[in-house]
């Protein structure tokens, strides 16, 4: 579990980790309506993270914990 | 445009890493790329913010300098004290012209070196009972000091002190804050950790500690985030916001005080010059306060009028008005530095090699000059600053991460650039070769550089570098040899 940031870029979410200083554009979000959100979010580096699915929040960025699904390659 | 082709560029890496054992060749050929403008993500291109490989040169900080040199140390009106062996805070000490108004040693304190000067009886038994001491000196001879930051140098890590209970301790003595800073030198790869690691104690130990006081707020406060106000950048950068109707609250960190970083939570609008330092504690500000950040450009007049339009667009009619008049205003200005200096750098090449934002956000004020960057590279970036730097260079030029001693002078010497810019460690090795250099770091001891000011400086600057007669009577080591080969074939 890692501790990780979603905020609303200029082309979509984008998700950061700070651990790692790692940012990237997320290309899919697996639940996206008002009353469930999250799921399973894939990301334009190829990596993958679960977050639970909960209500969209009402602001972002919001920080979540977050389950490594794949790792992007390094 | 470009001097060489993207299989030309690709063959002179390949040429330069063939000196390297075979391991250390396929690593450092991740971390040299040409351009491509078309990639979208750096780093299917280059590999960034790796440790530098032990053995080659490498002239990356440690994060100490980052924590101590980038982010706390141009806060003016504490004393930062450089918890350690005296050294790292003496051969630190004022190096990065961080200006700022006041009476040095008196209410503020930037150019003086604190430290604890560890000796072996410290290590052994450790320096807490120094660190205590040193607090109670301080708060007696420089009674007006707003606060102390403790910046660990690698000693504490190693020997596993406890500053936080110092400080705490220390803070409710002297009634003012003291913040621990655990910026030990052998933490991460580069100073960029130091930096995220200034910024997580900026926001656990000062940034909410005016939260809920009541504060007369106008719809136009902004805060300068990322500006350390090198040679006066920072000033030359609040000229222009105040001239646009803005309310600058806060610079983060140069001519900066601890107020000012309590009082940011309170802005409409956190703008943001250097991203690599800074993003931290904007994106922490963003999510917690609800404050929207801005990246922004302030070298050379394309950005500086880019920038400016962006930064009014968050605000009413009124701004955007006033926006347009600076704009105006200064236009004719602009237009006379170019029209003087553009002929005499017309078609110049130019290759950096700095840290933090330079590397991207001067390429601008190059192109403002009719100058060309035909190679960049970044000590301590990370993916998203390729990122960024993607879009702003030209097609298949070249591109190096953490760029070994070795690499850099043998791109130098093929590439063929008229003006390199980078730092003090380069620069008498490239104007031995006959290259005129400027620092990039610090200006070369002029500045700033920043907003419409600091142009007419920089353009001044390049021109003197490049039109110095001096480099006409250099003679290159590479070119020594073909003259030589040319008498004795003659």
């Amino acid at each position: 579990m890692a501790n990780i940031m979603i905020r609303q870029g200029e082309k979509g979410l984008t998700f950061y980790l700070p651990k790692r200083d790692l940012e990237a554009s997320i290309e899919s979000i697996e639940f996206d309506t008002p009353e469930k959100w999250g799921g399973e979010l894939k990301l334009d580096n190829g990596g993958s993270y679960y977050i639970d699915p909960i209500a969209k929040p009402p602001r972002l960025p919001i920080s979540l914990r977050a389950k490594r699904l794949g790792a992007a390659e390094d | 445009m470009t001097t060489l082709s993207r299989e030309e560029t690709d063959a002179l890496i390949a040429e330069v890493l063939e000196v390297y054992p075979e391991k250390a060749k396929k690593d450092r050929a991740k971390h040299l790329a040409s351009n491509d403008v078309t990639v979208e993500q750096s780093k299917k291109c280059i590999t960034s913010n790796r440790k530098s490989l032990p053995g080659v040169m490498t002239i990356r900080g440690c994060a100490y300098a980052g924590s101590k040199g980038v982010v706390w140390g141009p806060i003016k009106d504490m004393i930062h004290i450089s918890h350690g062996p005296v050294g790292c805070g003496q051969y630190s000490r004022a190096g990065r012209r961080n200006y700022y108004v006041g009476t040095t040693g008196v209410d503020t304190f930037g150019t003086m070196n604190f430290t604890s000067d560890f000796q072996e009886k410290d290590i052994v038994f450790g320096g807490d009972k120094k660190l205590a001491k040193l607090i109670e000196e301080v708060e007696q001879l420089f009674p007006l000091h707003k606060g102390i930051s403790v910046q660990s140098e690698c000693p504490i890590g190693l020997i596993g002190d406890d500053i936080e209970s110092v400080s705490k301790k220390g803070s409710a003595a002297i009634g003012k804050p003291i913040v621990p800073v655990r910026c030990e030198g052998f933490r991460g790869v580069s100073q960029s950790l130091g930096h995220h690691i200034a910024n997580d104690a900026i926001r656990d130990w000062v940034l909410d500690k005016r939260d809920g006081q009541a504060y007369e707020s106008t719809p136009y406060d902004v805060a300068i985030i990322g500006d350390y106000n090198i040679g006066g950048d920072a000033w030359a950068t609040r000229i222009l916001l105040e001239e646009m109707g803005l309310r600058v609250v806060a610079q983060w960190s140069g001519d900066g005080t601890i107020a000012e970083m309590m009082n940011t939570p309170k802005v409409k609008l956190n703008l943001l010059h250097c991203y690599r330092s800074m993003n931290y504690i904007s994106r922490h500000m963003e999510e917690k306060y609800g404050i929207p950040y801005l990246e922004y450009n302030f070298f050379g007049p394309t950005k500086i009028i880019e920038s400016l339009r962006r930064i009014a667009a968050f605000f009413d009619d009124t701004v955007k008005e006033k926006t347009e008049a600076v704009i105006a205003r200064y236009q004719p200005m602009m237009d006379a530095i170019i029209a003087k200096y553009k002929p005499r750098l017309q078609g110049k090449k130019v290759m950096l090699y700095v840290g933090g934002l330079r590397p991207r956000h001067v390429i601008g004020a190059y192109e403002d000059l009719g100058m060309e960057v035909i190679g960049t590279g970044y000590e301590f970036a990370h993916n998203d600053d390729y990122d960024r730097t993607i879009k702003e260079m030209g097609d298949a030029t070249l591109l190096y991460d953490d760029v070994t001693g070795f690499e850099l002078e043998e791109f130098v010497k093929r590439l063929k650039p008229d003006m390199v810019g980078s730092g003090i460690k380069e620069k008498y090795i490239f104007q031995k070769m006959g290259i005129p250099l400027r620092q990039m770091h610090s200006w070369d001891y002029s500045g700033p550089y920043h907003g419409y000011d600091g142009f007419a400086i920089f353009a001044r600057d390049m021109d003197i570098a490049l039109s110095n007669p001096t480099f006409k009577n250099l003679t290159p080591p590479w070119k020594k040899v073909a003259e030589e080969e040319v008498k004795k074939a003659a």
